[in-house]
Formats: structure tokens, sequence, C-alpha cells
């Protein structure tokens, strides 16, 4: 076998990780990005700030902060364990909100270009025809931002796969809990087992290769002469 | 009751609007002014596309906007054409046509129908709008308009990208949606020639105001009129083909007070049809002409003389029957023929054009 059993037992948790959290973010960004990008706001510069934040924040920091945020006197603890779900460290659904945070931007921005891109223009013919907000975000915006959803979902699944420095500050290191694949290849190489490494490291580097050129070969057909 | 009344106050930096309209609730309106006049804006806050919570607004005895109520876009009864089509690139022609079906009732099928044929564009229904000409995609636009049976045409120039060739193709059809369809139009434009063509009644803007208003062929003939129209002033004239001449390739089109030879534009005798007199094809001359090469040459009576642009023209206006009809004349000659209102004269059309 390629492969041993914890390194799949590895990946198939980093894939379940980034595909929860590709799909949260799906939910939550989008409102967040039409926000953004249609707004005349004066909150808009901070709340883009924010969303920014996680680009350039070095992972031990957010993962620190989110650390003292979900322990027990931290007001995400708090709240987790006042409604008796326990604490949040060193699980998945701990790890899960952490990358929710930490891929953000990888969400919303591109889904904010997109939005941005079709101009208010197709909105409003769309409203003078009748469609109220919800029919013309989902007849109109959606379908013409199409490109920017897809470009965003895989940004944000690769981006979660590739985590690491949150990964250890809240999650740690449990198999089949929080041992995702960059995990796994640190212990590797701290055990010396370089071989192990090297398997690994070469799938997750075809894994990021492969992501990166369907997005860059491939354009569905409906954002032309958007 | 029939009328669309609309007060707006816009104060944006740099630009403000300041209306208070009553216009008639049928046929076509006509928004005139030079661009930064304000007419879009109009247009805008008639449609509810522009915030704008401070106004009043009533259209056939529906109160669409005042102190209480705002209708949003979508819940008012309206069709508008932008003036670049703004079709909906993810669909087909067919699917923008029927797009507002969705919320305008099954029951306005046939009007989807009616409004493909009134435009033309049967053979193009599969296409997508990024393989449709400029023409092409304007008719589409105004056919989506339609098909949702609205109360309001609201027109923001939809000629104004096109060039003439196509804009040519695209007025008879404008034409024959106004003659077949009993729905009011605002269209705005800042083509004299489009207005002669479509008006009905006109409001004239200026700076965010609408300097001028009322029936088409009064306002044009307004010698005061503040905004400038240089080469396009004149008149329209409403008249019925009289006849034909077809040795000749000349038709007759007659109004009380006369009538006014031009070129056959195949128009049967009994047609109505709008005359329109340029300022600078018409002459004046205090006995009749004997011997001319223009061949309309009118009895009428000077109404009023105003000043033109430049300071060495002036511009007459003259009553012949019930029409009135401007010249251009310079300031030299009008002295040395001591015109003057009351004063009775012979007008030369050089040459006119026969709309409609």
């Amino acid at each position: 076998m390629f492969l041993s059993d914890s390194d799949l037992q590895a990946i198939w948790l980093t894939i379940r990780l980034a595909a929860t959290v590709t799909l949260v973010l799906l939910i939550l960004g989008t409102p967040i990005a039409w926000w953004l990008a249609r707004t005349a706001s004066k909150w808009k510069g901070i709340i883009g700030a924010t969303v920014a934040l996680p680009l350039v924040l070095p992972p031990s920091v957010l993962g620190f902060y989110l650390l003292l945020a979900m322990g027990p006197n931290g007001p995400l603890g708090w709240l987790t364990t006042t409604l008796g779900l326990g604490a949040l460290p060193f699980t998945f659904a701990g790890l899960v909100i952490a990358s929710i945070i930490y891929s953000l931007p990888f969400m919303v921005q591109p889904l904010q270009n997109a939005f941005e891109a079709i101009g208010s223009r197709p909105l409003e013919a769309a409203a003078t025809l009748g469609a109220p907000p919800v029919a013309v975000f989902f007849t109109i915006a959606v379908p013409l931002a199409l490109q920017g959803f897809l470009t965003a979902a895989i940004l944000t699944f690769a981006h979660t796969v590739g985590e690491f420095g949150v990964v250890l500050m809240i999650g740690g290191n449990i198999p089949g809990v929080t041992r995702v694949a960059s995990v796994q290849i640190y212990d590797h190489v701290e055990a010396l087992e370089y071989v192990k490494a090297h398997r690994l490291a070469a799938v997750m580097l075809a894994f990021s290769f492969l992501v990166l050129l369907v997005l860059y070969q491939w354009r569905p057909q409906s954002t032309k002469g958007a | 009751m029939e009328d669309i009344e609309a007060r707006f106050q816009v104060d944006w930096p740099g630009f403000s609007l300041d209306i208070d309209l009553r216009m008639p609730g049928r046929g076509v309106i006509a928004l005139f002014g030079h661009s930064g006049s304000g007419k879009t804006t109009l247009l805008r806050c008639i449609a509810g596309l522009d915030r704008n919570r401070r106004g009043f607004l009533r259209v056939s005895g529906e109160i669409w906007q005042d102190g209480n109520v705002w209708l949003p876009p979508h819940r008012r009864p309206i069709g508008y054409v932008f003036q670049d089509a703004s079709l909906f690139p993810h669909l087909s022609v067919l699917g923008n046509v029927r797009y507002g079906l969705r919320w305008a009732g099954k029951e306005n099928s046939a009007r989807v129908e009616q409004a493909i044929k009134l435009l033309g564009i049967e053979h193009l229904l599969d296409r997508y709008p990024e393989r449709l000409s400029g023409g092409e995609k304007s008719r589409v636009a105004i056919a989506r308009a339609l098909a949702v049976n609205p109360r309001l045409l609201l027109m923001d120039e939809p000629l104004a990208a096109l060039d003439f060739r196509r804009k040519q193709e695209i007025l008879p059809y404008l034409e024959r949606l106004i003659g077949e369809l009993d729905v009011p139009m605002i269209y705005v434009s800042h083509s004299p020639d489009e207005v002669a063509r479509l008006a009905d009644h006109l409001v004239v803007m200026d700076g965010g105001k609408a300097v001028a208003q009322g029936k088409l062929a009064d306002v044009l003939t307004q010698l005061d009129l503040p905004v400038r129209l240089g080469e396009d002033a004149g008149s329209v004239v409403e008249a019925v083909i009289g006849a034909v001449d077809r040795n000749w390739n000349l038709a007759r089109a007659d109004f009380a007070g006369g009538s006014l030879w031009t070129r056959d534009c195949g128009f049967p005798a009994g047609q109505r049809v709008r005359v329109r007199v340029l300022a600078r094809d018409v002459s004046l001359s205090t006995e009749h002409p004997v011997e001319s090469s223009i061949q309309n040459c009118l009895p009428g009576t000077i109404d009023a003389i105003g000043q033109d642009e430049h300071p060495g023209l002036a511009l007459a206006r003259v009553v012949i029957g019930d029409q009135i009809i401007l010249a251009r004349l310079t300031r030299r000659s009008a002295e040395g023929l001591k015109l003057a209102p009351g004063r009775e004269v012979w007008v030369q059309v050089k040459s006119v054009a026969l709309i409609e």
C-alpha cells in the first residue's frame, strides 16, 4: 500500500474538514460578499478589512486568539458550555469554526469581485421587470457570478486543506479527530520517517497543482459577455 | 385623473433635480434636454430606481409614492428600456423576453407573443445576447419591457447607442407599437428628430428643471425656449395626405390653412402624417414670389419675432391656418422687410420631412 492507514485517515479527515468549511462558507460568505459589493455604508471599510485580516495575520496569532475565545473563559467557550455543547478546542467542530474564520477571505473576496463585476444595471433591469430582490439575486446575480462561486469554492477548499498553524493551535494532533494531512506530514518528519512524509507530501502537491490547473484552465460558458 | 403627476427633489453634490410636472396619461411624452439636464434621473425616480423618497408620484389615479408610500421598482407596473439594452447575458432572447412573466402572471403569455411580433424578433428567439447586433438588442429590450404588460413605458434613449442606419431600422417599430398599444410612454431623448417623430407632449429639461412643457407643436414653436435647438429649430405640422402625384413622385400634405408638397414616401391618401419643417428651410417675403424653384408658398400672419442664438439671426413665428411654422431669417432682413407681429407674409418652405 502506497499510503498507510493513518495517512488515509488524515486525508479523509482533511477532505471532510475542507468540504464542511466550504459548504458553511458558501452560506455565510455569500451574503457578506453581496453586502460588501453593493453597499455604500460607512462600515464597508471596517467589515472589508476584518474579513481580509486572516490573509495577513500569522496563523499562530489567529489560532492563539481563537484558542482563547474557545477556552473555558472565552466568549465562544462560555457560549458552547452554556449550551451544553462542551468545549471546542481539540475537537473537529472547533477545527471547523477556526477554519471558517481562517478561510473567510478566500470565499468572500472572489465572490465580492464577481458581484461587483455584474454592476447594478442587470439587477435594475430585473427589478423593473417585476422581480423582487431575492429573485433578482437567484435568477440574475448567481448565474452571472457563477465563475466567482467556482473560484471561491475551490480556493476555500484548497486553502483549508493546506492549513497547518491554526490546526496545531486549536486542534492539536488527535488521530481521526484533528490530525489532518499537513499535521501528519509534520509528524512523519518529526519521526524522521522521510519516505512516508514524501508520499503524503507528493499527494498534497499533486492535489494543489490539480486544483490550480482546474481554476486557471476551465472557464464556464455562462459568464461570457457578462 | 388620467394624468401623471410627478414631484421630485433630488440634491446630490453637483446636481440637483427639482420637478413639479403634470403630464397627460396617454400618448408619448418626450423628456428632452441636453446631457446632464436631469432627464434620466427623472425617469429613474419615476421607475423607483433611485431611492428618492422625498417625492410624489401618481400615475392614472394610483399613488406610487408620497410621504408614506414608496413602491419599490418591482411593484410598479412599468416597462423600462435602458440606453444600453441591458439584456441578461445568461438568458436567450426568449428567456429575456419571458423573464418578467414569472411575476407579471401567466395570463400575459399572449402579450409575449404580441411583443415578439411587434418588434419582429421571431427569428432571434434562440440566440444569446452576445450574438445580437446593437439594433437587435434594442428591439429585444423593448419587447422584454412590453411583455410584462406595463401600464407605463419608460424609455431612456433606447436609440442613443445606435448609428443612424440602426436608428432608422428601429424607429418604425417604435412608431408601430405606439400606434398599436394603448400604453402611455415617457421617452427620454436628446435628439430633436426623434422627439419630432414620436412625441405628442414635450417636456424640455435644463439644469434639473422642466423649463417648458406642453403639446409638441406648441413647445417647439415657443420662441423663448430656454434650450437652444440650433439647426434643429423648427415646427411639426399635423396634416393628412391629400393627394399623391405619381408623375413627379410628390405627395401633398393638407392642413387647415394650406398644403405642403413633399417627396412621396409611399403614404396613401387619407393617411395622417406629421410634417417636420425646419426653421432654416423657411423664408418669408412680403409679396407673392413670381417664379421660384420653391414649390411651397403659403400665406400666413406673423405672430411673433424673437432673437435666435446668433446675434445676427431672428426667429419668426408664423400662423398658417391652425398651424404654426418657424422661420429663421437675418435680423437685417427682418428690419428691411419691416416684419412685425400682425404682418401678413408669404411663407416659402424649401423642404419638409414627412414622418409617421
